[in-house]
């Protein structure tokens, strides 16, 4: 339930922890609901929900593509089905299976991939997940939706089965992750949400990320660069309204995100310029198409431009 | 084979993960899974496994791959023992920029043959590597340490029906058959049943030892198997040597504090 508090507690938990106890509260009042893991329970914070719901609870053990096997076919019998494993192993290490079962018959499971992007970094990068939402984009048929906060991922999840067609929920950002939305608000999939409003600059990002892009936004206000910021956090479908009409007002539109520049969202932001008449020229944060050397989330951010301070360098220096 | 040495090389394992675990601090560490494939990594690394220290990356030493690669803490401390790595290099473990991460990364002047982490992956690895050697008469072997947990993987399978159809006598297949993976144990999240008959039925040689009697893994890394991959289940305990961690999952990633460590400090 939607809270002050449980905003509070919600983002201390970080995304994780958090999605096991929105799964409860889903069990709760979707009779039909089904989660399937791969031996990740306590990763995604669903321990209670598997002591709670033991039949609502499904582990086909470290067996990723069986993940997907299984849930498709769950789905085919009518079930809602939720499956997660780490980002990586949810989608990468079942691609084929995801394209075939999801995308191509379209059957519907919601995948929610744990620990995206960079949070994982001391793990190295079998764990950092850099390339899933290029890979999945390209397949037809899949919503992609990154929450920019714990909060949104409440609302996301409880739209999924309300919706068509199969999801990816990319969870980023770690425990005590940053709140981007303070209190209620209108969320639809597919619709971005503008954060705040600056006549020079437009900075459109996903994911916990955004936390550095407001810090980012607020501190370039004091130098008189005044940034809008824009939360996307559907990657597919694009919101191509809001991407033409800050094309139109703006001269330099940023994109930030957690994964590589190629396929992700600053690649969709692309897509989307390159066909219609503007006047602004676009800056892609992001990975820049190789792997660094491992270490803790800060500084990884920092290497691949994502920190606050290299958000404002990069807009300061293209403006 | 010398038993004292290779106790006290085992010994050394384990101190060395304790204390790179505990020097992670609030970064965690892979414990019980490094812990329980202590013996089986003195076994190789002191007796077995076949290369030159001063030529680390000879075209016939032997290969070793962590297909585990969570339990890197015990491949490190290996390492060190052999003075490949350094022990201070331990205390860089998991830290900005190190080469020593949660899981191991490729680095084969470090002794490290393949990045691993992502499960079920070393297995396949090992098989080209091993039919690399067929292919260019060489007679270095192959050795890959399996969790039992991520025998969950169908591509476990696939490269040992693989290993077995090519009669791939020079690769061993280790499987660190301690009980648990990540959640809980193997038979509640997904029974493995029989391992030792799965491989004989897929074709291997398939043995049974006690994973943490040295002489029983060193004459099982000995034995013969002529046209046939070997298998050997290791049965261990997650865990092993600190009475506090053994079988107690809660100790498959986790954090030792100053005052757990002060504790079991002793036991080593
Ligand atoms: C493909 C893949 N899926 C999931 C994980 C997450 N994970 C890390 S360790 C582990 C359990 C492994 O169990 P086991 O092989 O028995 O190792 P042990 O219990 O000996 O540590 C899991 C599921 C992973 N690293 N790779």
């Amino acid at each position: 339930m939607i809270s002050k508090s449980n905003i509070k507690l919600w983002s201390s938990l970080g995304m994780r922890a958090t999605f096991g106890l929105i799964a409860i509260e889903l069990a709760n009042k979707n009779p039909n609901l089904i989660i399937t893991t791969s031996d990740v329970s306590t990763s995604a914070g669903l321990d209670r929900f598997k002591n709670k719901f033991p039949e609502k609870y499904i582990d086909v053990g470290i067996a990723e593509q069986n993940l997907i096997g299984v849930s498709t076919g769950l789905a085919s019998e009518g079930y809602d089905v939720i499956s997660t494993t780490f980002a990586p192993f949810q989608t990468l290490r079942c691609c084929e299976q995801i394209k075939v079962n999801l995308g191509y018959m379209k059957h519907k499971v919601c995948m929610v991939g744990l620990a995206s992007g960079l949070v994982l970094g001391n793990l190295g990068f079998t764990h950092c997940s850099i390339e899933e939402v290029g890979v999945l984009r390209s397949i037809p048929n899949i919503t992609i939706v990154s929450p920019s906060d714990t909060l949104e991922l409440y609302k996301v999840l409880n739209e999924v089965f309300n919706l068509k067609g199969s999801f990816y929920i990319r969870l980023t950002g770690g425990s005590n992750s940053k709140i981007i939305n303070k209190s209620d608000y209108n969320f639809t999939v597919g619709k971005s949400v503008e954060l705040l409003s600056g006549q020079d600059v437009s900075i459109i990002g996903c994911g916990n990320i955004l936390g550095n892009c407001l810090e980012a936004a607020n501190i370039l206000k004091n130098k008189n660069i005044n940034c809008s910021v824009i939360n996307m956090h559907t990657i597919k479908p694009i919101d191509k309204d809001k991407i033409i009409e800050i094309s139109k007002k703006n001269k330099l539109i940023v994109t930030v995100e957690e994964h590589n520049v190629i396929g992700g969202l600053g690649s969709s932001v692309a897509e989307v310029l390159s066909s219609e008449k503007h006047n602004c020229i676009l800056k892609r944060i992001g990975i820049n198409d190789f792997y660094s050397s491992g270490g803790s989330y800060e500084y990884l951010k920092n290497i691949y431009g994502l920190s606050t301070e290299k958000i404002i360098e990069t807009i300061a220096s293209n403006i | 084979m010398k038993l004292n040495k290779i106790k006290s090389f085992a010994k050394n394992i384990r101190k060395n993960i304790i204390f790179t675990a505990y020097k992670a601090g609030a970064k965690s560490a892979h414990i019980g899974g490094a812990l329980s494939c202590a013996d089986i990594m003195a076994v190789l690394y002191s007796d077995i496994l076949q290369f030159k220290k001063k030529n680390i990356i000879d075209d016939n030493r032997d290969r070793f791959i962590l297909s585990k690669g969570h339990a890197c803490l015990a491949l490190y401390s290996a390492l060190v023992e052999k003075k490949i790595l350094k022990k201070k290099d331990l205390e860089t473990f998991e830290g900005d920029g190190s080469n020593l991460l949660g899981h191991p990364i490729i680095n084969k002047i470090s002794g490290v043959e393949f990045s691993t982490g992502s499960l079920g992956m070393g297995l396949g690895l090992g098989v080209g590597v091993a039919l690399a050697a067929k292919k260019k008469n060489k007679s270095y072997k192959t050795f890959v340490v399996l969790g039992d947990g991520e025998c969950n993987e169908g591509s476990v399978w696939e490269s040992v029906l693989c290993a077995s159809h090519f009669k791939l006598d020079n690769i061993i297949i280790i499987v660190d058959r301690n009980n648990f993976q990540q959640t809980g144990k193997n038979s509640k999240i997904m029974d493995l049943k029989n391992l030792k008959s799965k491989f004989k039925s897929f074709g291997c040689e398939a043995i049974e030892v006690n994973g943490h009697n040295i002489n029983q893994i060193y004459k099982s890394l000995k034995k013969i198997h002529k046209n046939k991959p070997l298998a050997i289940i290791a049965n261990t305990i997650k865990g092993k040597g600190i009475k506090i961690f053994e079988n107690d999952n809660n100790w498959h990633h986790s954090i030792i504090t100053k005052a757990i460590y002060k504790n079991i400090n002793k036991e080593l």
